[in-house]
């Protein structure tokens, strides 16, 4: 080859590379083709929609902190069962990318005028692992299933909530079993009658424990039907192996009616006790995911692995809780004592130098990310911290606190090593800014939610995370009657606006009211609102970062070459 | 010797239904349950839960009702926790797991250990035994939550030489790094042991008896010497067998082996009633049968000990 020619070839080359640098990912395909015969050998086919060359072994492995309480749609009650669970069946309706609700076994669905009576009209390719079709009796075996005195599901709260028909008489044993509100039309009608308007019922059909269940599998097997020898299920995935503590394995199910388009073939999960074990193992490329990564890590890691690392909001709550009732220090009735003490804590501190993972600081209870909810320009949220801790200063001393008489109680935490630090940096903020004397206590988890259920404690910590995409999954907390209400917060101006909101066609209107009662009550000191801190290898692609509930469809996802 | 071993099994009896009792009366003493979760389930849920597990009975009724499972059915129970699982399959799935790496982490220790030891006191004073006192302090010092992800750091990230946890039915592969994050501090303990045991028997009027009739140097040491200095090994070895064999909770923690180890912990932090049972009576059972199997190797070893 000439010089000229070398320069001629170099130049060409550089001009193609430029190319593909700057087009989009259509122009890119020839390019990628081009390359393709010679990588192959070592990767699958491309990707039917993106074009992107696939990795040749499509196996999905990611960790859990512990092993699962069950692969029972209806009996399972942790997040990462309900991971395992949402990828071994599929329910009425699944969530896309951005969480919106698109066909599962439902193609369609209608709603009443009143939001009463729901009416599912599902496939009629869907089948079960065995060849069974999916029929409408299956998901009325299941929900009757959930709320079956004799099933005792933990998550029958849930069915109780979604406000079918005789649903709760049920499940406290006053009504029979076949009593509950589903029906099944003919064998792809579904329709479910409810005793309230719900205008979100949509989307709680997302939840696992409206997942179908095969009837004739469990009446063979019992408990024991969940093993991977007997179990049949409807999702993507099969359950191929469990072995508890250990490891469980999830292959693809050639019955699945969209399993022409899934992609990933077999997904594995790693039970690893120790989040900074699980971490170095993925740096070992041993897991494709972590759900989470150890606190205060996650700024090193994101300079570390700046592609990889996601820091994405969740729909949950971080808060302290005031003890209301007669339990409580005296203090605390005073609307100046909780105000003091919630605006004197700088929130971008704990969120900023403690938990380092892209956080945002609450001074509502509902997250932001929230659909559809506005949130409030509540007061205190719009000050500067200087000016909050000037007023916290003031309402302090009105309330008649002051350094020869300084306010003292104790602040009531669950053991962890994150709970702690946020815990001492708050109670530093109030030594410092108001002379107040918080001791710090903490407490093995079931202790604690025991003492905190009974109102033993003074202030105490708090988190909830929401079972659907609505404000209401939050501020029903809040309510005098709520079961969760462990402050025992009363206020009828708030029980009303969340009765009213239950038939409003838009009833976010009344749930900002509501957080702007909250934010003059204080009943609650909300801290931060949670962020997904997870990882995830540049190879897997379609992960629903933009999905706040985090659920994930491994169907969805594919892994290219690397 | 045989009366003596009917009689330690028959006592045994009475001693495990002690164990059941206290353990269940603690268990059910701590405060929550194992449905006590920070989503407070609504109070009929949880009665049609606790009716289905029979938590609805006074305790008296339960414990019977337990014993009664086990004594009659081998039966303990539902995992409260694990609910696709019965106890009977947790350690049954579990137990092949620990046992399969505490038998060879003990191989290992004492092996190991016993030779070190014994190289030690037969060169005190010597750059071997030096070498042979220091390894063992350094290993009595690093515990086995501290080696765990040493090891993985070294061995799987940075060497990438061996896979960072799991099981997969024991294939080697897996084996090693539990194996050896589980026995050294153990091996430690026995070096120490066999050689200070080992030296105070070199310098007994026997020894120098056997050496004075002229036999030879390893006749002395294998045949004369090392049988009595593994007395006190031997004593150690009934409770850190127990321990290998059923306390390796770090081991599962780090390497996600599966073994009972986990179980026992987050048994007792789930408020899990029956895994924690059943894992507290196995380990009663192991801890009888294996100080009974001491205390019968004694008398093997030590002919002044006869039962």
């Amino acid at each position: 080859m000439t010089p000229f020619k070398k320069t001629l070839a170099a130049a060409l080359v550089s001009s193609a590379v430029f190319m593909v640098g700057c087009s989009n990912d259509e122009a890119a395909k020839p390019a990628e083709e081009a390359k393709a015969p010679e990588a192959e050998v070592k990767t699958g086919p491309t990707h039917p929609v993106t074009g992107e060359v696939l990795a040749a072994d499509q196996t999905f492995t990611y960790w859990d902190l512990d092993e699962v309480s069950s692969h029972d749609p209806q009996i399972v009650e942790d997040v990462a069962g309900s991971y395992r669970v949402r990828n071994l069946f599929e329910g009425l309706l699944n969530q896309d990318a951005d969480g919106n609700l698109v066909p599962g076994v439902a193609e369609s669905y209608e709603a009443s005028e009143d939001k009463k009576t729901y009416t599912f009209n599902l496939r009629k390719d869907a089948k079960w692992s065995n060849g069974d079709p999916v029929t409408a009796g299956d998901f009325v075996y299941a929900w009757q299933r959930a709320v079956d005195p004799e099933t005792a599901s933990p998550y029958a709260w849930f069915m109780e909530i979604m406000s079918i028909v005789n649903g709760a008489e049920i499940i406290a044993g006053e009504a029979p079993v076949d009593s509950l509100g589903v029906e099944a039309v003919d064998d792809y009608t579904l329709k479910v009658e409810l005793t309230d308007s719900l205008p979100y019922f949509p989307m709680m059909v997302v939840h696992t424990t409206t997942f179908p269940a095969h009837k004739a599998t469990i009446e063979e097997f019992g408990a024991d039907w969940t093993k991977p020898e007997h179990m049949v299920s409807n999702g993507a995935y099969t359950l191929a192996d469990h072995v508890v503590n250990e490891r469980s394995e999830m292959v693809r199910n050639p019955m699945y009616w969209d399993n022409d388009n899934t992609i990933i073939e077999k997904i594995v999960s790693i039970v690893v006790p120790d989040e900074n074990q699980a971490l170095i193992r993925y740096k070992a490329d041993e897991f494709d995911w972590l759900e989470t990564v150890p606190t205060g890590q996650f700024k090193s890691l994101k300079a570390e692995f700046p592609t990889e690392t996601y820091a994405t909001p969740r729909l949950c709550s971080y808060y302290y809780t005031f003890n209301m009732t007669d339990s409580g220090p005296e203090a605390f009735q005073d609307v100046r004592v909780r105000q003091a003490l919630s605006y004197a804590i700088d929130r971008d501190v704990i969120t900023g130098q403690i938990l380092q993972g892209g956080q945002p600081s609450a001074y509502t209870f509902t997250p932001e990310a929230t659909a559809g909810f506005q949130v409030p320009s509540v007061p205190y949220a719009t000050m500067t911290q200087a000016e909050r801790d000037a007023k916290a200063v003031e309402l302090l001393a009105e309330a008649g606190y002051g350094p020869e008489n300084p306010l003292k109680f104790n602040m009531l935490y669950n053991t962890s090593d994150s709970h702690k630090q946020i815990a001492t940096a708050m109670s530093q903020m109030w030594k410092a800014k108001l002379g107040v004397e918080a001791t710090m206590n903490n407490m093995e988890w079931k202790t604690f939610l025991t003492e905190r259920g009974e109102q033993n404690f003074e202030l105490a910590r708090g988190a909830w995370c929401g079972d659907y995409n609505e404000a209401s999954t939050f501020l029903d907390l809040l309510r005098t009657s709520s079961g969760y209400n462990d402050g025992k917060y009363s206020n009828a101006e708030v029980d009303r606006l969340m009765d009213e909101a239950k038939t409003m066609a838009d009833p976010n209107a009344n749930y900002t009211a509501i957080e702007q009662i909250l934010a003059e009550d204080m009943p609650i000191i909300p801290i931060y609102h949670y962020s997904f801190n997870m990882m995830l290898k540049d190879t897997v692609k379609g992960w629903p970062v933009n999905n706040i509930e985090g659920n994930w469809y491994a169907k969805d996802l594919y892994k290219v070459a690397e | 010797m045989f009366s003596f071993i009917a009689k330690r099994l028959l006592t045994a009896i009475p001693t495990l239904l002690i164990l059941i009792v206290v353990s269940f009366l603690l268990m059910h003493s701590a405060p929550g349950g194992p449905f006590t979760s920070e989503r407070k389930l609504p109070p009929q849920v949880e009665a049609n839960i606790n009716a289905k597990y029979g938590l609805d009975k006074p305790l008296p009724t339960q414990i019977f009702n337990y014993v009664k499972g086990i004594v009659v059915d081998f039966d303990f129970g539902p995992s409260f926790r694990y609910k696709d699982r019965s106890v009977n399959d947790l350690i049954e799935d579990g137990f092949p797991v620990t046992i399969t790496y505490g038998l060879i982490s003990a191989l290992v220790a004492v092996l190991v250990g016993v030779s070190l030891g014994v190289v030690a006191a037969l060169n005190q004073n010597t750059w071997k035994d030096y070498t042979a006192l220091s390894f063992t302090f350094t290993a009595q010092v690093l515990p086995n939550f501290v080696m765990a992800p040493l090891l993985v750091l070294l061995f799987t990230l940075k060497l990438g030489w061996l896979p960072g946890g799991g099981w997969e039915g024991g294939k080697p592969q897996y084996i090693i790094m539990p194996v050896i994050a589980l026995s050294t501090s153990y091996m430690a303990t026995i070096a120490r042991i066999t050689r200070s045991s080992m030296l105070e028997v070199l310098n007994s009027n026997f020894i120098r008896t056997a050496k004075a009739k002229g036999l030879p140097h390893n006749r002395i040491i294998f045949k004369h010497a090392l049988k009595p200095a593994m007395l006190p090994v031997l004593s150690y070895l009934g409770p850190a067998m127990v321990g290998l064999l059923t306390g390796s909770v770090v081991i599962d923690m780090y390497f996600s082996t599966g073994g009972i180890g986990v179980l026992f912990v987050n048994g007792a932090l789930n408020r899990d009633y029956s895994t924690i049972m059943g894992i507290t009576i196995l380990v009663g059972v192991l801890t009888v049968l294996l100080n009974l199997l001491v205390d019968v190797l004694y008398a093997w070893i030590d002919p002044k000990i006869r039962y």
